[in-house]
């Protein structure tokens, strides 16, 4: 399986049905696969915080909700991040390709690529950063669960490094 | 001059078993106390996004969804226009009531004072965009298809008292009128 393969079987796995996307180019293939899946309904958005809004409605009426963005739209997200999911405790897991990270071509990506973990912190929200396709994969498969019992919206952070890891 | 609270009441004169989503501020505090019950979700915080969480019930379950969404909040969340026009939910009505005006924060005015909205709506793909006062609301409510509905009222925010529900009873309540 290549990186995009591996996250799309840990989404899978997970039991999320429901996912809202904003795309980044490291996200492209995931995103094809979603698409084919007639099991994943796929809400493509103008604007990462639309997102949230619509998969905090999707939850209450039972879908189990993902956003995939770009770590850039988690700045266009916090508020919705604090009062919405905090405030009503509703799960969520936020998929985000981490640019600006080593690798990074684009000097564009680099501030918010520096920020992404920090802002996550100050809410003090949870966050993986999987640097093989086994630990993305724990970390995916486990994540609707774990938003569930925690309460709290649950990250997985994917730098530029991890898509370019080899096949399995 | 009719105001905000009497086009809620006049909303909700009509409502039966639909699911109310409704805007942050007054808005809420108003329809709490015109008519609150279970089926009705109040948004405490995060402005401009009433109609991406009705967007969002509308896709997954049947119940009609009502949002009661403010002209303020629409301009901050201009591209759910966009997405709600392409994904046309035929369970999914939207009132922006529009009063020109940031009734919570002490009427200041708003753009959209200058602005037909059901046309920009009608502009970006809504097959049914209409003003509240050219349509029979009631038949509206059971067309079972995807509306925009601007209503057009004055500034001016009514006497109505902070909700005393906890954003946990608000969220429980709501969930359980929730059938899939």
């Amino acid at each position: 399986m290549n990186s995009s393969e591996t996250i799309y079987k840990g989404i899978k796995d997970s039991g999320i049905n429901f996912i809202v996307s904003v795309p980044c180019a490291n996200l492209k293939e995931l995103l094809n696969l979603i698409d084919a899946d007639d099991e994943i309904t796929h809400i493509p958005v103008t604007r990462e915080e639309e997102g949230l809004g619509i998969c905090a409605g999707a939850y209450m009426a039972g879908a189990k909700t993902a956003i995939l963005m770009q770590n850039s739209g988690l700045g266009n997200c916090i508020n919705a991040l604090g009062s919405l999911f905090e405030l009503y405790s509703f799960p969520l897991v936020m998929i985000m390709s981490h640019r600006g990270t080593e690798g990074e071509s684009i000097i564009g990506q680099v501030p918010m690529g520096k920020a992404t973990p920090k802002l996550l912190d100050s809410l003090d929200l949870p966050y993986y950063k999987p640097t093989n396709h086994k630990e993305a994969y724990d970390a995916v498969s486990k994540s609707w669960n774990e938003s569930v019992e925690s309460g709290k919206v649950v990250s997985i952070l994917l730098e530029i490094k991890y898509w370019k890891l080899e096949d399995d | 001059m009719a105001t905000r609270v009497d086009g809620i009441k006049e909303i909700m004169k009509n409502i039966e078993d639909e699911l109310v989503v409704c805007n942050i501020g007054v808005p809420s505090k108003e329809l709490y106390k015109v008519k609150d019950r279970a089926k009705n979700f109040y948004m405490i915080g995060s402005m401009g996004l009433v109609s991406s969480i009705g967007l969002g019930l509308a896709l997954n379950q049947d119940n009609t969804v009502v949002v009661i969404d403010g002209d303020g909040s629409v301009l901050m969340n201009m591209g759910s226009l966009v997405t709600i026009a392409q994904n046309q939910c035929p369970n999914l009505i939207w009132i922006v009531i529009n009063n020109g005006a940031y009734g919570s924060t002490g009427n200041q005015d708003t753009y959209a004072k200058n602005l037909d909205l059901r046309k920009i709506a009608k502009d970006v793909g809504f097959e049914n965009a209409y003003k509240f006062e050219d349509i029979d609301f009631n038949k509206a409510l059971k067309s079972k298809k995807c509306m925009f509905i601007e209503y057009n009222l004055e500034p001016g925010n009514s006497k109505a008292p902070v909700i005393d529900l906890s954003p946990e009873e608000i969220r429980d309540r709501f969930m359980n009128e929730i059938i899939n």
